[in-house]
């Protein structure tokens, strides 16, 4: 029932993404080949993996800017394991365990050191981004060599069942961000602290520590949408993820994910990356100028939150 | 006597002391748009290695791609009483602001890889960015002997690099007449865009002859797409960075038109040196490019 009623709450930008699909399809015959749909929902699985974390973080009524560059410092991290000789079996969890960690303390900062989380993850972007150059001396590390870089080439090549692995690992990290935002106490408290964190800490509810929570999880899987980025690249570049949090914020937001915290839901963060990768997809489909593509792109995201604010206020 | 002496003691010391002071480097600062890409790199490389060896003591700042650190940057080497700037402006347009704070304290600025609009400076050194273009498209004009389809992958709109290297390739594919450009996307010179952007582009024509990439990274994107895609597609990018070198040599790029960033931040110091010493400079150094094939490496047909 609860699925039920999350949907309609986000049907507003649903039908944004069913709308922005039906024009693309009727502007180019391009769209709708099955091959292409596969390449937007690849293309996409980055952003949606980034943006579902970021989801958590956004109901707390918080924000996560260093998302990029623990994406870009995760990657590394991955890319000189492969490149060193090391297997899947290590590599990708010490890499997801450092997006864990820098996220943790992105989380520890905020709480108990109150520090805005605006300015709190923008220092991390800054000093992560830092300490990513000084690690890769500026220059991309190379993840084609090493007895484990055909495996991990295949995260970001590969198939199963059909779907792109991107795709695959975009989806089931939606079905465990969904069962836990909707169906464990964790997540009634992450609404609840996002609703009022005052009426949040004074009901009993360990506040530090479901915050400290969502900031890891974003670090979290930051980190695996860096992993599968450098799979995709077989390569680490010092500006991988640069920008990616505005992405990943817009697709929050379109989605129908309130800012202010509280209101909004991983289905609907979900639409607002579909959204955002078929808009992409479309603006090179029909050749749109580059000079244009920012301005297109602007006013679909400006238009797809006006409509969902319209379905909010009724 | 021993007045004498004494004097003749303190003279000397002093003499050796200001000889000490004398011996202190000379300062040139170069303020860089970014070293968050490996072009950059090595032109900042090339230009600490040039002044080493001319002795001078060189501060190297980032501007991280704003406009705004930029001034700051160069407000800030001022204060450290340097003797020239040079400076590698963030964009064409807005480094304006700087070099006049530069010229109102009497220090010379030289404007490396990209030039500065609208105010002149002691000497531009740079590749020849269209030049370039067209080199890279005769190319490939080549190599299709004359037909076939091209797709053009630029950088980031806005800057000079995209704009001239783009200028340069369109001229010299127009005089081929059975070239055709069915596709111009942006992918901002960013390899993760390049794979992108030519992953969907595959889809839109699917009888692509020939990619021209106006950076090796996007040029590096693109080939991860086209071998996905199983197509045999004759890619050429542009700045002959190490892993676009490495994959001309293996094959998967056909050509790079390499800059020489280390030779232009080397030159960028020995011109310095000059106007520094009150020598004349022309006022334009072009910087020659080379196009890397296999050929060229001497590493034979794959």
């Amino acid at each position: 029932m609860t699925f039920v009623r999350h949907f309609l709450s986000q049907y507003k930008s649903l039908l944004g993404l069913v709308i922005l699909v039906t024009v693309v399809s009727i502007a180019t015959p391009n769209f709708l080949e099955v091959a292409n749909l596969l390449n937007v929902l690849r293309q996409t699985s980055i952003n949606a993996i980034i943006a579902m974390g970021g989801t958590f973080v956004i109901l707390t009524a918080g924000i996560d800017l260093s998302v990029g560059s623990v994406l870009a410092l995760a990657g590394a991290f991955a890319a000189s394991l492969i490149a060193a000789g090391q297997g899947l079996a290590l590599t990708i969890p010490l890499a997801l365990l450092t997006g864990l960690a820098l996220g943790a303390v992105s989380g520890l900062v905020i709480t108990f050191g109150a520090v805005q989380p605006f300015i709190a993850t923008l220092v991390s972007l800054t000093v992560l981004r830092g300490a990513l150059l000084v690690f890769s001396s500026g220059t991309p590390i190379d993840a084609s060599s090493g007895p484990a870089s055909d495996a991990f080439a295949a995260l970001g090549d590969g198939y199963v069942l059909g779907l792109p692995i991107p795709v695959v690992v975009a989806l089931v990290v939606f079905a465990c961000c969904w069962v836990i935002l909707t169906q464990t106490r964790f997540g009634r408290y992450v609404y609840a602290i996002g609703g009022n964190e005052n009426v949040a800490r004074l009901s009993g509810i360990n506040v530090a520590l479901i915050k400290t929570s969502v900031y890891a999880i974003s670090g979290l899987l930051s980190a695996l949408a860096g992993i599968i980025l450098t799979a995709r690249l077989q390569s680490a570049q010092p500006t991988a993820g640069q920008g990616y949090e505005l992405d990943a914020i817009a697709a929050v937001v379109v989605g129908g994910t309130s800012l202010a915290g509280g209101i909004g839901g991983i289905a609907g963060t979900l639409v607002g990356a579909l959204i955002i990768g078929v808009l992409n997809n479309a603006l090179n489909l029909l050749d749109v100028s580059s000079y244009y593509q920012m301005i297109a792109k602007g006013s679909v995201i400006l238009l797809a939150v006006l409509v969902d604010r319209q379905g909010r206020s009724n | 006597m021993t007045r004498r002496l004494l004097a003749m003691i303190l003279a000397g010391v002093l003499v050796a002391a200001s000889a000490g002071m004398a011996a202190a480097a000379d300062k040139i600062a170069l303020v860089i748009s970014t070293l968050n890409n490996p072009f950059f790199v090595a032109l900042s490389n090339g230009a600490k290695a040039k002044a080493k060896e001319l002795g001078y003591d060189l501060v190297v700042l980032d501007s991280e791609n704003d406009p705004a650190k930029e001034l700051s940057n160069v407000e800030d080497v001022l204060d450290q009483n340097v003797k020239a700037v040079l400076l590698n402006p963030v964009d064409s347009d807005t480094a304006k602001a700087a070099i006049r704070a530069a010229t109102l304290n009497q220090v010379p600025v030289l404007t490396l890889d990209r030039s500065a609009k609208g105010v002149k400076v002691a000497s531009h050194i740079a590749s020849d960015n269209v030049a370039g273009g067209v080199l890279a498209g005769n190319l490939i004009v080549q190599q299709l002997k004359g037909s076939g389809n091209v797709v053009e992958l630029e950088g980031q709109p806005g800057t000079d690099a995209a704009r001239e290297r783009s200028q340069g390739f369109r001229q010299a594919i127009a005089a081929a007449s059975g070239i055709k450009l069915v596709a111009s996307q942006p992918a901002n010179f960013d390899r993760t865009q390049g794979l992108n952007v030519m992953e969907n582009l595959l889809q839109a024509h699917p009888d692509i002859d020939a990619v021209f990439a106006a950076n090796d990274e996007m040029a590096l994107g693109a080939i991860k797409a086209i071998k996905a895609a199983q197509s045999k597609i004759l890619v050429v990018g542009f700045d002959g960075t190490p892993d676009g070198v490495a994959a001309v040599k293996s094959g998967a790029l056909f050509a790079t038109v390499a800059q020489q960033p280390t030779l232009i931040g080397s030159l960028g110091v020995e011109t310095a040196d000059k106007v520094i010493k009150g020598q004349t400079v022309p006022a334009s150094i072009p910087v020659p490019l080379s196009v890397v094939t296999r050929a060229s490496l001497g590493a034979g047909t794959p």
